[in-house]
C-alpha cells in the first residue's frame, strides 16, 4: 500500500460512524440471503459493496435503505438504534437511492422527475398547493431552485424539458441521481451506477459520484461490479460471497485478500 | 449613434466605451447568461462595476501593464469582463480555444509569455497546469467555476468572485493607479491579441489596437444599422475574432446586449428563447438547422408535409425578392403572406430566427440550396468575407445586392485590390499591427504600404463589383496536363450535400483528381435508420456498400456540373474513397476553426493517396487518434476505392494519348 493511502484511510477511521451493521442475517423463507455481516458506513465516505452475482449486495442495500428488515441484527443510524420503518420515513432520516433497474417517471420530464425528490421538502397544504398560492408559490419556487443547483451539477440542462422516456439509458441513470440528490440525503445509496455504461459514461458517472462527495458531504455507499471503477472511487470496501462478509478494508488491502481473489476467481479443485 | 465629435475623440479604447454606455446606457441590458435555469441579466452600469471590481482585483494580484493574461473557458458574461478588466490594467487579453489540448496550449503560453489564465472550469485548469510542464510563465490561476477546485494548491490560485471582492475591498488604496491606467489606454495601445488557428506551422499571435477593433466596430455597425436594441447570442469561441468583434467591438460601440447560453449543448434551445435580431454562424450551423427541419418534417404528419412543402416552393419562387424589396405579383405576394402566417413564421420561431434583422456567414462556402432556404423564409442571411488580421471584415454583402456565389463588396473603410497572381490584398483600418514577436512573418503579410495578402486567390465580377473567391492561393495548382487544379472548389461543391460532412481532394501534378470523403454521421445515420441499415460504428457504416453507391451519386453530380466550366474540367474526381474516421481537429487534420490541413493530410494518409492513384481496388490502413482526454489509440481498417464516371474529358484524354 502507497503512502498515501495509508493515509487515506487513516483519515477515514478518525470519521464518525454514520451508520453502523450489527450481526445482520436476512432470511427469505429457508434461503439465507445475508449471514451474520457486521460493517460500518462513516461519514463522508464513499463505500462499496462488492461480490460476485447472487452474493447478497443488493439485499444489504435493501436493508441499509429500510426496505428489508433482518430477522436478526441490529441497524444504528446517527448512533440510534433504527426500528422498522415505513418508506417516506427512511427518506426524512436523509437516506437517498437509486435502483438498479431504473425506477423514473417515463412520461414525465427530467426536471419533474427530480422535483419529485424534493417531495418530502414541500408542506403546504392540499387548498395552497391546488391554487398555486403563499406557501405552496414560495415552496415550489424554493425547490426549483434547488433542483436547478442539481441539473448545473450533472450537467444534463439540455435535456430538462425531456420526458425521461426518451432519454438513453446513461441519461436516465444520472437522471435518476439527480432525483437522489435533490432530496439531499446524508447517505446516498447506488445499486449499479455504472451497469450497461460504456467506457466514456462510467468515467462521466465516477466523476459526478467524486464530485457530490467532495463538493456535498455526502456519504455514498454504492454496489458495483467493475473492479476498475470500485477501486479508484471508494475509501473502503466490503466484499461478500454467498451472503458472507469475505473481506473488509481498504481497496489495496482488499485486492491482496487470498479470499477475495478465490471468490472473484474461483478455487481450482483438485 | 450620435456622438458629437469631441466625445468621439475620448472613445479611444474599450474601457471608455463601457464608461460610456454606463453613463448613457445604464439602465439597458448589457450581459445576460442562462444559469439556473432562468436568464440572469447585467445593465450596462452594473457589468461596469462589476469589470471595475475584477481590475482592481486583478491589479491587487500584481498584474503589470504589458503583460499577457490567456483565457481560457466559455462564453459567459465573467469571460468578457476579464478581458476588459486585463485591458484596464494595461494588460493584453488572449483568449484560446477551449478544446485546445494541454501542448498546443503550453505553446501559446509560452509564446506570449503569460502571466495570468483565466480558466473556466476545474478540466481547463489542469490542462494548465498540464502545459506548464513547457510554459513557465504561468504566476497565478484564476478559475470560475469552483466545483472540482476545492483540494487544488491554492498558493496561486483564486475563484475570480473572490478576485472581486479582493479588488472591492481594496478599492480605497489602489482606484487612483487603476484610474491612471485606464487614463493611459489610446488609440494604438494593444486590445487583444489572438492566435491564428493557421493551417500551416505553428499559431501566430495577431496583435489588434484599439483603432483595429472601434474603427471596425464603428464601420460595420454603421454599414448594418446596428443599434443599443440589438441583441446577439454568443455562442461562438471566445478566441476567433469574430466574437471579439461582435461580442466586444461591436456591443461596446452601439451599446447593444450580449447573451450567453447556458452550455455549448443547450445553444439550440437557448437561441430560440433569445430570439436574437443580429446573428452570425459558419455554414455548418445552418446546414445543421435544415438537416434538422428536413428530418423532423419527414416524420411530421401527411398535412403538415404537403403544407412545408407546398409553401416552401412558394418560397423559394419569390421569398428571396420580396426580402430584397423587388416587385412581385399581388397574387404570390398574398400566397406568400400566408405562408408566413401558416408555415414560415413558426419555423422562423422554433429556429430562433423571429426577430432576425441581420445575419452572416462566413469561413466557409455555403451551399446555395442552404443559403436560399433561409433568404425564402425572409431571414436576412448575407455573406462576409474576413480573416482574424483585418479584425474580420473584408467583404461583405449590403442588403438587396446578397448571392451565394459572392462574397460581397469591400466593407466600409476597407481597400482591395487583386494581385497579379490572382491573390486577394486589402488595406483597411482594421489591419492587424504585427504577429506577436514574429517580424519575419509580419513582414512577408503586411507590406510597407499596409496592404495585406490574404493568401487567398479570388476576382472581381465585372458587372456587380462583387468579390468571388476560388481557393487558397498555395492550393490552386496546375495537374499534370497543366490545368487549373483548385481543390477547394470541388470540395464545397461535395460539401453542399447533406451526407459528406467533409472532402478532400487531390491531383496537383497528377494526371486526374481523386477524393478522400468524410460522411456526415448525422444525416447518414438517419438514413441508414429510414431504410433499415444496422450498422454498429461510424466505420462499418462509413463502408457500407450503399453509403458508397450514394456518395458515387453525389460525386457524378459534381462531376457533371465541373464539366460545364471549361477552366475546372480538369478537376473532376475519377477515383474515391471514405474514410473511416472523421478528420479531427485533435488529430491535427483540421484547424480548431475546421479547415482541412491539406499537407498532414497527404502526409499521414499517404497509403491512401498511393492506392487512389496505384489503381487498387481497396487499401488497409491504420490510423492513429488522439482521444479527448489527449491519449493516443490507433485504428485500424480496410478501405474501399471506387470509381466514379468523368464527362467529356475521357475523349479528350484519349485523344491525347493517341
Amino acid at each position: 500500500m502507497s503512502e498515501a493511502a495509508v493515509l487515506d484511510a487513516a483519515i477515514v477511521d478518525t470519521r464518525p460512524v454514520l451508520m453502523d451493521l450489527k450481526n445482520i442475517t436476512l432470511r427469505f423463507g429457508g434461503v439465507e440471503a445475508i449471514k451474520n455481516i457486521s460493517f460500518d458506513i462513516r461519514e463522508g465516505e464513499i463505500r462499496a459493496i462488492i461480490g460476485p452475482n447472487g452474493a447478497g449486495k443488493s439485499s444489504m442495500l435493501n436493508v441499509i435503505s429500510g426496505f428489508y428488515i433482518p430477522q436478526e441484527g441490529e441497524v444504528w443510524f446517527r448512533g440510534e438504534k433504527r426500528g422498522p420503518m415505513k418508506p417516506y420515513q427512511v427518506a426524512r432520516l436523509g437516506i437517498a437511492r437509486t435502483f438498479q433497474n431504473i425506477a423514473l417517471f417515463e412520461g414525465m420530464s427530467v426536471l419533474d422527475n427530480i422535483m419529485t425528490g424534493r417531495l418530502n421538502r414541500m408542506k403546504a397544504g392540499f387548498l395552497s398547493q391546488a391554487i398555486w398560492w403563499g406557501a405552496a408559490e414560495r415552496e415550489e419556487i424554493e425547490n426549483r431552485a434547488a433542483v436547478e443547483r442539481i441539473i448545473d451539477f450533472l450537467e444534463i440542462q439540455n435535456i430538462r424539458k425531456t420526458p425521461v422516456g426518451r432519454l438513453p439509458y446513461g441519461l436516465k441513470k444520472r437522471v435518476e441521481l439527480a432525483r437522489a440528490l435533490a432530496a439531499e440525503p446524508q447517505l446516498l445509496l447506488l445499486d449499479e451506477p455504472m451497469a450497461g455504461m460504456n467506457v466514456e459514461e462510467k468515467e462521466d458517472m465516477s466523476r459526478f459520484i467524486l464530485d457530490v462527495n467532495d463538493e456535498f458531504g455526502t456519504t455514498i455507499a454504492l454496489i458495483e461490479h467493475d473492479m476498475g471503477v470500485v477501486m479508484d472511487l471508494s475509501d473502503r470496501v466490503v466484499v461478500m460471497d454467498y451472503g458472507r462478509k469475505i473481506g473488509d478494508g481498504t481497496p489495496a488491502e482488499v485486492r491482496a485478500s487470498q479470499a477475495v481473489i478465490d471468490a472473484y476467481l474461483g478455487v481450482a479443485h483438485d | 449613434m450620435t456622438e458629437t465629435p469631441a466625445a468621439t475623440a475620448q472613445l479611444r479604447s474599450i474601457p471608455a466605451l463601457l464608461a460610456r454606455n454606463a453613463a448613457q446606457l445604464g439602465t439597458r441590458p448589457a450581459y445576460r447568461e442562462k444559469e439556473f435555469g432562468i436568464w440572469q441579466s447585467w445593465t450596462w452600469s452594473e457589468a461596469a462595476d462589476e469589470v471595475r471590481a475584477l481590475a482592481l482585483g486583478l491589479l491587487e494580484l500584481g498584474l503589470a501593464p504589458g503583460d499577457h493574461v490567456a483565457l481560457i473557458g466559455r462564453n459567459r458574461p465573467m469571460h468578457y469582463w476579464a478581458m476588459v478588466a486585463a485591458q484596464m490594467c494595461g494588460a493584453v487579453p488572449v483568449p484560446l480555444y477551449q478544446d485546445a489540448v494541454a501542448d498546443e496550449m503550453a505553446y501559446v503560453l509560452g509564446h506570449c509569455g503569460a502571466r495570468f489564465v483565466l480558466c473556466g472550469d476545474q478540466e481547463q485548469v489542469d490542462k494548465v497546469i498540464e502545459a506548464e510542464a513547457s510554459a513557465h510563465s504561468v504566476d497565478r490561476i484564476i478559475y470560475t467555476d469552483p466545483r472540482g477546485l476545492r483540494k487544488y494548491d491554492h498558493g496561486r490560485m483564486d475563484a475570480l468572485a473572490d478576485v472581486q471582492a479582493k479588488g472591492r475591498a481594496a478599492r480605497a488604496d489602489i482606484a487612483a493607479e487603476l484610474d491612471r491606467r485606464i487614463a493611459a489606454l489610446d488609440y494604438d495601445s494593444t486590445c487583444v491579441m489572438l492566435y491564428t488557428s493557421g493551417t500551416t506551422g505553428r499559431p501566430k499571435g495577431v496583435v489588434l489596437s484599439n483603432r483595429n477593433i472601434i474603427e471596425t466596430a464603428k464601420n460595420s455597425a454603421e454599414f448594418d444599422g446596428l443599434g443599443p436594441k440589438d441583441e446577439v447570442l454568443a455562442y461562438l469561441p471566445m478566441a476567433w475574432v469574430g466574437d471579439f468583434i461582435f461580442s466586444i467591438g461591436q456591443a461596446y460601440w452601439t451599446g447593444f446586449c450580449v447573451s450567453c447560453p447556458e452550455g455549448a449543448h443547450t445553444m439550440m434551445t437557448d437561441l430560440r428563447e433569445i430570439g436574437p435580431s443580429y446573428f452570425f454562424a459558419p455554414p455548418r450551423v445552418f446546414e445543421g438547422q435544415l438537416t434538422n427541419v428536413m428530418i423532423r418534417m419527414e416524420d411530421a404528419s401527411r398535412l403538415k408535409r404537403w403544407l412545408f412543402h407546398r409553401f416552401m416552393a412558394v418560397a423559394r419562387r419569390v421569398g428571396p425578392a420580396i426580402l430584397d424589396g423587388r416587385r412581385v405579383g399581388a397574387g404570390d405576394r398574398l400566397t406568400y403572406n400566408l405562408g408566413k402566417l401558416l408555415v414560415y413564421g413558426p419555423l422562423k420561431n422554433t429556429m430562433g430566427y423571429s426577430r432576425i434583422r441581420v445575419g452572416y456567414t462566413a469561413g466557409e462556402a455555403i451551399g446555395p440550396e442552404i443559403f436560399d432556404f433561409y433568404r425564402s423564409l425572409g431571414i436576412n442571411l448575407k455573406q462576409l468575407y474576413g480573416q482574424t488580421e483585418a479584425s474580420v471584415f473584408i467583404t461583405q454583402q449590403p442588403d438587396g445586392e446578397v448571392r451565394s456565389d459572392t462574397v460581397g463588396v469591400p466593407s466600409p473603410g476597407v481597400e482591395v485590390r487583386i494581385g497579379e497572381t490572382g491573390e486577394v490584398f486589402y488595406r483597411s483600418p482594421g489591419t492587424f499591427v504585427e504577429y506577436y514577436q514574429n517580424a519575419e512573418s509580419t513582414a512577408s503579410t503586411k507590406d510597407a504600404e499596409g496592404w495585406v495578402a490574404t493568401g487567398d486567390a479570388g476576382f472581381f465580377e465585372e458587372d456587380s463589383g462583387h468579390l468571388r473567391i476560388i481557393d487558397r492561393a498555395k492550393d490552386v495548382g496546375k495537374m499534370a496536363d497543366g490545368t487549373m487544379f483548385a481543390p477547394k472548389y470541388v470540395e464545397n461543391k461535395l460539401k453542399f450535400y447533406p451526407d459528406i460532412l467533409e472532402a478532400v481532394v487531390i491531383g496537383n501534378g497528377r494526371d486526374f483528381c481523386a477524393a478522400m470523403i468524410n460522411i456526415d454521421l448525422n444525416a447518414v445515420g438517419n438514413w441508414a435508420e429510414r431504410n433499415n441499415i444496422a450498422y454498429a460504428s461510424y466505420q462499418e457504416l462509413a463502408g457500407h456498400p450503399r453509403v458508397y453507391a450514394s456518395i458515387r451519386e453525389h460525386v457524378e453530380a459534381v462531376n457533371r456540373s465541373i464539366a460545364d466550366d471549361p477552366m475546372l474540367a480538369g478537376c473532376q474526381i475519377r477515383r474515391f474513397l471514405v474514410l473511416h474516421k472523421e478528420l479531427d481537429p485533435d488529430d491535427g487534420e483540421m484547424t480548431r476553426t475546421r479547415k482541412v490541413r491539406r499537407a498532414v493530410i497527404n502526409d499521414k494518409y499517404a497509403d491512401l493517396v498511393t492506392a487512389l492513384y496505384d489503381g487498387s481496388d481497396s487499401v488497409k490502413t491504420e490510423t492513429e487518434v488522439t482521444y479527448e482526454d489527449g491519449r493516443k489509440g490507433k485504428i485500424r481498417a480496410t478501405l474501399r476505392i471506387e470509381e466514379a464516371e468523368v464527362m467529356g474529358q475521357s475523349e479528350a484524354r484519349k485523344v491525347a494519348a493517341e
